[in-house]
Parts: C-alpha cells; structure tokens; sequence
C-alpha cells in the first residue's frame, strides 16, 4: 500500500479539465545595483524572466534546466506565490496564481536546494510544525511521520535528533518528506539534489520516479542536472537568462538539433557552453 | 464538514502549529533563556535600588520601589512581545524557512496571532517571575496589591500591544538589513511616551498628548494602581485599550500584508542582506 496520501479535499481544489500549469508571457524583473559600478550606482532593471510560456499536463515531470541566474528559481518562487509577477499570466490547475494564491497554496509544495529548517528542531519536530499549517492534528502526523520518514529511507532512531546534526543528504530527505506530507498535486522541485553525494543522489532521483508513480502528482523539476533532467522527465525545457528556448521530449530535441546530448542541444541553442557562464550571470543569480 | 468551519479548523491547527514550534524553540535555547532572565532581574535590579538610593522614608521608599519594579516589568514584557513579533520574519529568514512559512495554506492573521499569543503567554511567565524574584530580592511589602486586576489588565493591553507588533514585524520584510533594529526603536519610543520609571505629566505636553495612544501608558497606569493600592480594574484604563486593540490588530495585519506584497515584488523575501 502507498503511503502517499491520495488527494484529500483539501488537495482537490484543482479545477477538472485545466492543465495541472498554464504559464502565458510570465515575466519578471528586479531592480539591482550594478556591482560593478560600486554601491552607488543607479538601480537598473534586471530581467529575471522574459515572456516565458509553456504548458505542463496532469500527471507530467517536467524537467527546466538553466544555468546558474537562468530564471529557475524564480520561476518556481512565482508558481509558488513567493514572488508577485510583472506581466504574464499563470495558472495552476485552473486557479490564478497571483489572484487565488490562498487556492494555490493548498495545491502546491516545493524542495528547494537549501534544505530550510529550524535547525535547532528535529527532524520529527520540523514536520509536525510543516503539517500543522496544512491543517494537519497531532492525531494524524503521529504515524505519518514516522511513516513517511521511513519511506524517504530516513533511519527512525534520528528522526529526535537535531537536524544541525544531521548530514546534507539527510536533511533533503526530510525536505522530500516535508513536501509530500501535505500530498501536494503539483510539487516543485528546484536543485533537489544540487550537492547531494552520489549515493543520495540516486536516492532521491528514485524517490521522485516513486512519487510519481504512487501519488500522481504533477512534477515541475529545475536542476542544471542534464543527466537527472532526461532520467526523469517526459519533457526538457531550456532557460537561457530568462528565455525559454524550448520544452520538448528529449528525444525531440536531440533530432531537431541534431546532436547526441543536451549539453550540445544547449550548444547550439545558444552558441556558448553550459558550463560557461556570463559576467552578468553571478548579477542575475542573486535573485534567479 | 461545510467550508467555512473547515477553513476554520485548519486555521486554529496552524495556529497551534505555531504556538507548537515555539514551545520546541523555547525548549531547544532553555539555557539561553535563563541567562536572558538572569540578565532581565540584575537589569531590574539596577532600576529598584535607585528607590533605596532616594532617601526616603521606608513607606515612601517602598511605593517608589514598587512604581519602578511595575514598570519595569511591563518594559520587560513588552519587550518579549516585540521581539517575537519582530523576529516572525527576521528568525525565519535567518533559518531560512521564511518562503516555506509563507507559501503555506495559512491566514497571515493566523500566522501573527500565533506569534503573538506565544509571546503573550511566555511573556506573561517571565514578567510574573521578574516581578516576584525582585521583589522578594529587595523586601518590597504589598499588603494591598490587587495581582487579579493587574494581571487582567496586562491580558487585555496585550491585544493592543500584539496590534503594534504586528507594525513593527513588517520592517524587516521591507528592510532586511536594518528592519529588526527599527522594531526596538520603535519599542524604545512607546515606554518613553508611556511613563515607565514616571508619571506622564513631567514630560512635556507634546509627549503627553502622544502617551494618549500608548497601550503602554495605561498598562502601565493600571498595574500600577492595582499593585500599590489594591485598586480594580478601572473601566478609565480598559475603554482606551479597547479602543487602542480594535484599531491597532486589522491596522497592523494591513501594514504587513502591504509590506508583504511589497517583499514578494522586490524579491526580498529571501533575502537576508
């Protein structure tokens, strides 16, 4: 039996019919100081998102690389109602994004490459409180959370022990525990396993593959991983200083491209490297 | 369950949620928590011997000696208030939970309330202990005291004083650099106008006539009344606190919800520099 929690009424908030995401023309800005130019320079406008577009099914992994200042973490702090937008529209499961954010939020969960804790708490501790603003009792994150613990491959016998204790790979599975404790139908994963060791690398990658199949949940994934990319997802998109270059299956995009990797897809998307990164790019990081 | 009553669950549990998290908090950092109390009483302490020091005859020694350990302890109190309202976004920002906090299905009047209820209570818990340690310490006599009315006083000033925290919480959203700061000035700036070590009526009239929207001011009076002269709760310093909490908590949660749009359009929410 899964322990993946069906969606309850208060996941089903999402409207019958609509794409699990809608994204038209989303874009965003941030005013930065040019470094360069010492503190006090005149602010000037950075664009972290440039009329991004794109559309995610029910049921889909989707999988958005860029490099470091592309516009992923800002993409997903939007969907997540982190971020309030300068243009565009997006909609998840129906629901306006920055008009129904309350909707949103009872939809929508999200790991992050900072595993964000209250370090001093436990691991159990830490969970308790997530579940509480999803509305969740004592009654019912009592064997839930060891339970979901567990099934991250989280040893029982630490889950009392403070997470400043415990390892980074550790503490992204209580991340992953912490996302899917409250059964989101879109879950947002952004860097999940960005400085993880091998190992739990792979221990997390197999995870999300079981999340998928178990909870049928919708998987937004933005990593500068290309490996994990097209081990995981049913599309690849490409985000280029704020520009999505293109969202296809992997397969799609290696013949339209004609080349054997993504990495020689981005290529010749863009003429530079992925490793190569811009002055600029460090600027637009800061936010991105 | 029809809708509202279920939103209305989910939004006491997340309340709970917080009261819950500080409870562990509070737990985690006991030992700094009793080094804080050890430096609150020795603070007090410096404050109540000036009544010794004034030369007066022992009754007229021991009102003194009461006024400044009353206010004392509000200044105390109040400070606790404000450091948990401030520190709603600063801690969480410092831990870096602040987005998760944020993104979660939770009323933002839930969110503060919780803080402010935690900090009611752990307030309350340490101002009882300041006030009965310096007491004992220094031989202070309260054959009158009213604790009931000062205590339900204290209760009802810490609507108000919630409502002004939920203020000065915002800065930080807008300033992550300097926002914390502005909070404990603007908590130095309402015990000043509040006539915490003296009457209100020496300072000049322009910081009597802001004294007036103080919810410090009347605390203040009020406990003061009850500790020394066993008096009642007073309907004279209740109406103006009243007054003072029903426009202070939705004045406050605007101003936050305003300072929070404000972050989440400048992508200053993360940010901690």
């Amino acid at each position: 039996m899964s322990i993946f929690a069906a969606p309850t009424s208060f996941t089903s908030g999402a409207r019958r019919g609509s794409p699990a995401v809608e994204v038209r023309d989303l874009r965003k800005d941030f005013l930065r100081r040019d470094r360069r130019n010492g503190r006090l320079a005149r602010r000037r406008r950075w664009p972290a998102l440039q009329g991004v577009t794109f559309e995610i099914a029910r049921g889909e992994c989707v999988a958005i690389l860029g490099q470091n200042g592309s516009g992923k973490s800002t993409l997903v702090r939007l969907l997540s109602t982190l971020l309030i937008h300068d243009g565009g529209e997006a909609r998840i499961f129906g629901h306006d994004a920055f008009r129904e954010s309350r909707a949103i939020r009872r939809l929508v969960n999200r790991v992050s490459v900072e595993a964000s804790f209250f370090k001093k708490m436990s691991a159990a501790e830490n969970l308790s409180y997530a579940a509480r603003f999803y509305g969740m009792t004592p009654r019912q994150t009592r064997d839930r959370i060891p339970e979901i613990l567990e099934r991250v491959g989280f040893p029982a016998d630490r889950r009392n022990e403070a997470m400043e204790h415990l390892s980074r790979g550790m503490q992204q599975k209580v991340a992953l525990a912490r996302a899917l404790l409250t059964s989101p139908v879109l879950l947002l994963l952004d860097e999940p396993t960005t400085g993880l060791d091998p190992r739990s690398k792979l221990e997390v990658q197999e995870f999300v593959r079981e999340v998928r199949a178990e909870h049928d949940a919708t998987i937004l994934l933005c990593t500068h991983d290309m490996a994990e990319a097209e081990a995981l997802a049913d599309r690849v998109g490409i985000l280029d200083r704020g520009e999505l270059l293109f969202l296809e299956p992997v397969e799609d995009v290696k013949r339209r491209y004609g080349v054997a990797t993504l990495e020689e897809a981005f290529f010749a998307a863009t003429g530079r490297s992925f490793e190569e990164e811009h002055e600029d790019d460090g600027e637009r990081g800061v936010f991105a | 369950m029809t809708a509202a009553p279920e939103t209305l669950r989910r939004e006491l549990v997340g309340l709970a949620g917080i009261v819950e998290r500080n409870v562990y908090l509070t737990k985690r950092y006991f030992l700094w928590d009793v080094a804080f109390m050890v430096w609150t009483i020795a603070n007090t302490l410096t404050i109540v011997f000036i009544a010794r020091a004034a030369g007066l005859p022992p009754p007229k020694e021991n009102q003194l000696a009461t006024a400044l350990l009353v206010g004392a302890v509000i200044w105390a109190f109040l400070g606790i208030i404000f450091e948990f309202m401030t520190e709603t976004v600063a801690w969480e920002r410092w831990e870096g939970t602040i987005e998760y906090t944020f993104m979660a299905p939770l009323s933002r009047s839930m969110h503060l309330g919780g803080m402010g209820a935690y900090a009611v209570l752990y307030g309350l818990i340490r101002a009882t202990i300041l006030f009965f340690v310096v007491a004992a310490f220094i031989g202070i006599h309260l054959p009158d005291a009213n604790f009931a009315a000062a205590l339900a006083l204290l209760a009802i000033a810490s609507v108000s004083f919630i409502g002004v925290g939920m203020m000065t919480s915002v800065l930080p959203l807008i300033s992550p650099e300097k926002g914390a700061q502005l909070g404990f000035v603007a908590q130095g700036l309402m015990l000043v106008v509040s006539g915490v070590y003296y009457p209100v009526s020496v300072m000049p009239g322009w910081m009597q006539a802001i004294s007036k929207i103080s919810p410090a001011t009347y605390a203040i009076r009020g406990c003061r009344a009850s500790i020394i002269d066993g008096a009642p709760l007073l309907w004279s310093n209740v109406w103006p606190l009243l007054v003072i909490a029903v426009v202070s908590i939705p004045l406050g949660l605007a101003i936050f919800r305003r300072g929070e749009r404000y972050a989440k359009k400048h992508g200053k929410l993360k940010r901690s520099g």
